[in-house]
């Protein structure tokens, strides 16, 4: 099994929240990964899709699928994340009106996303922008 | 109980869906928070919400979620329905509250899909 898929997301683009998300788990459906494990990968991608467009000025989500693992990569140009300690404590935000009428904006993404996938990296630069890499392991079957 | 049951009980208004309305449902989750429909909604629940935009849509799909059972009494935009027929999710209307359409599924045997969130998830802020 080998996927590779870079989805562009645009900062502010609210209204387009949530499009890669649907596009992930279709890709992942299509490629017969058990749902269990696709419903983490498009949660993750969700609340990361949110992000970029909540709090960047642009970024890609990037998917790839092995046989033992599907890999999301997520980066983009923005502010940055100057506590990275604080921004994971569940309940912290930053969010605006326009993002918490959406219904996002209540501190919980980044935590969600670490506790849906099985290995969660984050790393960001200040005035440059926040990368993500999350990994889900395919148990072996058969 | 089927959606039928849902939509008869909450004296709802089937919105997109007719085909799928004998899916049978026996768990639910209410919010008006999508990082938390997210975080705990669990597959083949129905969801209840007051939000109607599309992206309540979209993670109902994400989640493999029954079908949505928007409250308050309010109406989807039409690009919700569009794409609620796109992602072949059922979306009805009611006109009762959040806290009345769950309790009235309750007593009709649908439960939580979750009951609690972990102790150490809890916020604290
Ligand atoms: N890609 C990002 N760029 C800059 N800041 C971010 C980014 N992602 C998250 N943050 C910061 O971390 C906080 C917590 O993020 P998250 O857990 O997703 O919760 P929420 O988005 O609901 O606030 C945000 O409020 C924001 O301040
Ligand atoms: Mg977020």
């Amino acid at each position: 099994m080998q996927y590779e898929n870079s989805y562009p997301v645009k900062g502010g683009d609210f209204k387009e929240a949530g499009k890669v998300a649907v596009l992930v788990k279709m890709a992942l459906k299509k490629m017969g990964v058990a749902p269990e494990i696709l419903r983490r990968a498009a949660i993750a991608a969700y609340e990361s899709e949110v992000n970029i467009i909540s709090y960047a000025r642009m970024g890609t989500i990037r998917l790839q699928v092995r046989d033992d693992h599907i890999r999301i990569d997520v980066e983009d140009e923005g502010p940055g994340i100057e506590d990275i300690e604080l921004a994971m404590r569940p309940g912290y935000s930053t969010a605006t009106e326009l993002i918490r009428e959406l219904g996002f904006g209540a501190g919980m993404g980044l935590v969600n996303i670490k506790s849906c996938s099985d290995e969660f990296e984050i790393t960001s630069e200040v005035n440059q922008g926040t990368k993500l890499r999350i990994l889900f392991r395919i148990p072996e079957t058969g | 109980m089927t959606l039928f049951d849902v939509m008869d009980i909450l004296d709802a208004k089937l919105l997109v869906g007719r085909k799928l309305l004998n899916t049978k449902v026996d768990t639910a989750f209410s919010a008006d928070l999508l990082s938390d429909v997210l975080a705990y909604a669990r597959p083949g629940s129905v969801l209840l919400t007051g939000l109607t935009n599309p992206q309540v849509v979209r993670t109902a799909s994400v989640l493999d979620i029954a079908a949505i059972v928007i409250v308050r009494g309010k109406i989807p935009p039409a690009e919700t329905l569009r794409l609620a027929e796109e992602l072949e999710i059922p979306i009805m209307a009611t006109h009762y509250i959040l806290f009345e359409s769950s309790g009235r599924l309750y007593r009709h045997g649908i439960v939580g899909c979750i009951q609690k969130v972990g102790a150490d998830e809890i916020v604290a802020l």
